[in-house]
């Protein structure tokens, strides 16, 4: 019958009369469990980033490229080459079962006017389905309907970012402003989306309806033609379906023959975005497996003071022995000690992992996040390594011999 | 009202190839509430033989019952509870826990017992006061004299109310003044709590305090009588 809370007090004093011995002790474990936050904190930071920046980019997308263009035997890669209307966007959006919404998008830098106030932005001319594809709101104002696409109407949506450039804090709502020259009105502000999976600021950005933008804006690149079609499918599941089917639409709609190559191509960016979650994922596995490296070295450094521990008091345990200490009480005692020294190594290296992840997203910029999860794993885990390492060393006490014990000096 | 009864008691050493005889069939009774010494030069068997009777080393033969049941088939952690329960130790070297106070030390054997923490303090304290050292609860052995802590010692003998006191050299370690102190406390905690006690010494002078000497040579009992013979 082994008498826990006296046994703990025991161990705190003898941590406590062996300060260095027992900090050092503890610096192993503290190192261990403060990296295995730090490095699950980083790991989970940039996750939920990513997560993050999936959820910001719109699900289930995906993206149609005109195709390369070849003459002579020089490709010219993707996008180089105008094959795409509004009219393919159009047939996807009715003809595609699986594609829910099609956004046909043609953009340029432009230089913005507003009273005296100017700024260089990202305009893109699409459709109303672009915010559908988007999953973006607006903040105030009307997003422009199928007429404004159809007249060409030189209305526009401003993002937050360009709306605090020529405007400040005044309401940009109906105020005409002048894109290349031509004058817009601004009908909504779009919904404040934050960074893009590239860094851009998606918010730096104006969407005028995709006629006007041929017609007035950047008409003369590429006549009737679009740069890019984003597509939203119906869910997850049909993105390989909506690709098939987009790909036999256009085939169909671009007179392709039997051996000719595809003159656009189909890019699944949620699969990508996926991927890339995939692999943080299994670095944060890797970084926390290199962690827990340095956990277990702090363990074997407890067992080792374990051991040194147990040779030290072989007086004291023919002691406890001869007055009638079993087997248990014996173990139970020198496991208790070793529990509690990897324990407050756990406190105190739970403050260093989450001091150490709130450094790096201050002073490295990183996305860390500490999960309770994170605290609550190491600190359990450091309390099994003291029952793991410390049972050697409390096994090899108990069986000592009591007699040969207490003759020990 | 027998104690201790050993019947043909024998203990070998195996070492290598080696068996060294260091009891030959001892047999002997102690009645509860006698004081025995036990003398003999180093090498006569007598330690082997208190390690026996303190249930610390079991015998290769014979039998050994303490207080009616035969120990010398037990297991270890069976042995453990018996001398929790039946024997007290007294040491040469007191053998006291350095960084436990008096009365920690007292409390000891009934931690092991599955004393409820109220009752271990009182307890001890009590012993603490049986033994004169009622006062001196929270020093630590290097504050106390060799008598005061060899006093904490026979306290912790005391607390469980074992029948039986085992000592080895208790004033092995102590001067003649104190050594005659210890001694008395012995003579009275015979007389008054009916407690046996056993003590090995060297010393006749030591010895003369006790009521029955046993005299141990070369494994065997060289003699076994009343203290006068001495």
């Amino acid at each position: 019958m082994i008498n826990v809370p006296s046994t703990v007090k025991i161990a705190f004093e003898a941590i406590r009369v062996n300060k260095m011995r027992s900090s050092l002790t503890m610096l192993g474990i503290i190192i261990g469990v403060g990296s295995v936050i730090t490095m699950l904190a980083v790991g989970t930071g940039a996750r939920e980033r990513i997560a993050e920046q999936i959820s910001s980019m719109g699900s289930n997308l995906l993206i149609v490229l005109p195709g390369s263009t070849s003459s002579g035997g020089i490709r010219m890669g993707a996008g180089s080459q105008a094959t795409l209307s509004i009219g393919d966007a159009q047939a996807m959006a009715k003809e595609s079962p699986a594609v829910a919404y099609a956004a046909p998008m043609l953009g340029g830098v432009a230089q913005v006017v507003y009273g005296n106030q100017n700024w260089s932005t990202g305009v893109s001319g699409t459709t109303r389905a672009f915010l559908f594809v988007r999953d973006w709101q607006l903040a105030s104002g009307r997003p422009f309907m199928d007429d404004d696409v159809r007249n060409a109407s030189k209305v526009c949506l401003m993002g937050q970012t360009v709306v605090d450039n020529l405007f400040g804090g005044l309401d940009p709502i109906g105020q005409v402003v002048r894109i290349k020259k031509v004058p817009f009105t601004v009908i909504g502000v779009l919904e404040t989306k934050g960074q893009s999976p590239n860094g851009q600021d998606q918010d730096d950005t104006i969407l005028i309806p995709v006629t006007t933008a041929q017609k007035k804006i950047f008409g003369t690149a590429f006549p009737g033609m679009v740069r890019v079609i984003m597509v939203k499918a119906k869910s997850a599941d049909d993105l390989p379906r909506a690709e098939r089917q987009i790909a036999d639409l256009l085939r169909q709609r671009h007179h392709l023959g039997q051996r000719q190559e595809d003159d656009f191509s189909v890019r699944n960016l949620t699969q990508m975005m996926q991927a890339a979650e995939q692999s943080t994922k299994i670095m944060t596995l890797l970084l926390g497996a290199v962690a827990s490296v340095s956990l277990l070295v702090g363990g074997i450094g407890i067992m080792n003071i374990m051991l040194v521990s147990v040779t030290e008091r072989t007086r004291e345990i023919g002691i406890r022995m001869a007055i009638g200490a079993k087997t248990w009480d014996i173990r139970l005692q020198f496991i208790i000690e070793a529990v509690t020294l990897s324990l407050i190594g756990g406190v105190f290296g739970i403050m260093l992992g989450v001091g150490g992840s709130m450094l790096l997203a201050s002073i490295a910029e990183w996305n860390t996040s500490v999960s309770l999860f994170s605290i609550v794993l190491a600190f359990g885990f450091s309390g099994l390594i003291g029952v793991f390492f410390g049972f050697y060393p409390a096994y090899k006490a108990s069986l000592l011999d009591p007699i040969e014990a207490l003759r020990r000096e | 009202m027998t104690l201790i009864s050993a019947q043909g008691i024998s203990k070998d050493y195996v070492m290598g190839e080696m068996s060294v005889t260091a009891l030959k069939s001892i047999s002997l009774e102690i009645k509860k509430g006698e004081f025995v010494a036990v003398m003999g030069p180093s090498g006569s068997g007598k330690s082997t033989f208190m390690n026996i009777l303190g249930c610390l080393d079991r015998a290769t033969g014979g039998a050994y019952l303490l207080d009616g049941s035969d120990v010398s088939k037990l297991q270890r952690d069976e042995l453990a509870e018996i001398r929790n329960k039946k024997i007290g130790f007294v040491f040469q070297g007191f053998n006291l826990l350095a960084r436990r106070s008096a009365l920690e030390n007292v409390e000891l054997p009934m931690l092991y017992d599955g004393v409820p923490a109220s009752e271990r303090g009182a307890r001890a304290a009590d012993a603490l006061k049986v033994v004169g050292l009622s006062g001196r609860e929270g020093h630590h052995p290097n504050q106390l004299s060799g008598g005061q802590q060899q006093r904490v010692a026979i306290a912790r003998a005391l607390v469980n109310r074992t029948p039986l006191i085992l000592a080895d050299e208790p004033t092995g370690n102590l001067d003649t003044r104190t050594s005659v102190e210890i001694m008395e406390l012995f003579v009275r905690l015979n007389a008054e709590a009916m407690i046996t006690v056993m003590l090995v010494t060297h010393e006749p002078d030591i010895a003369r305090f006790s009521r029955r000497v046993i005299k141990f040579l070369d494994g065997t009992v060289l003699s076994d009588g009343p203290v006068e013979t001495l």
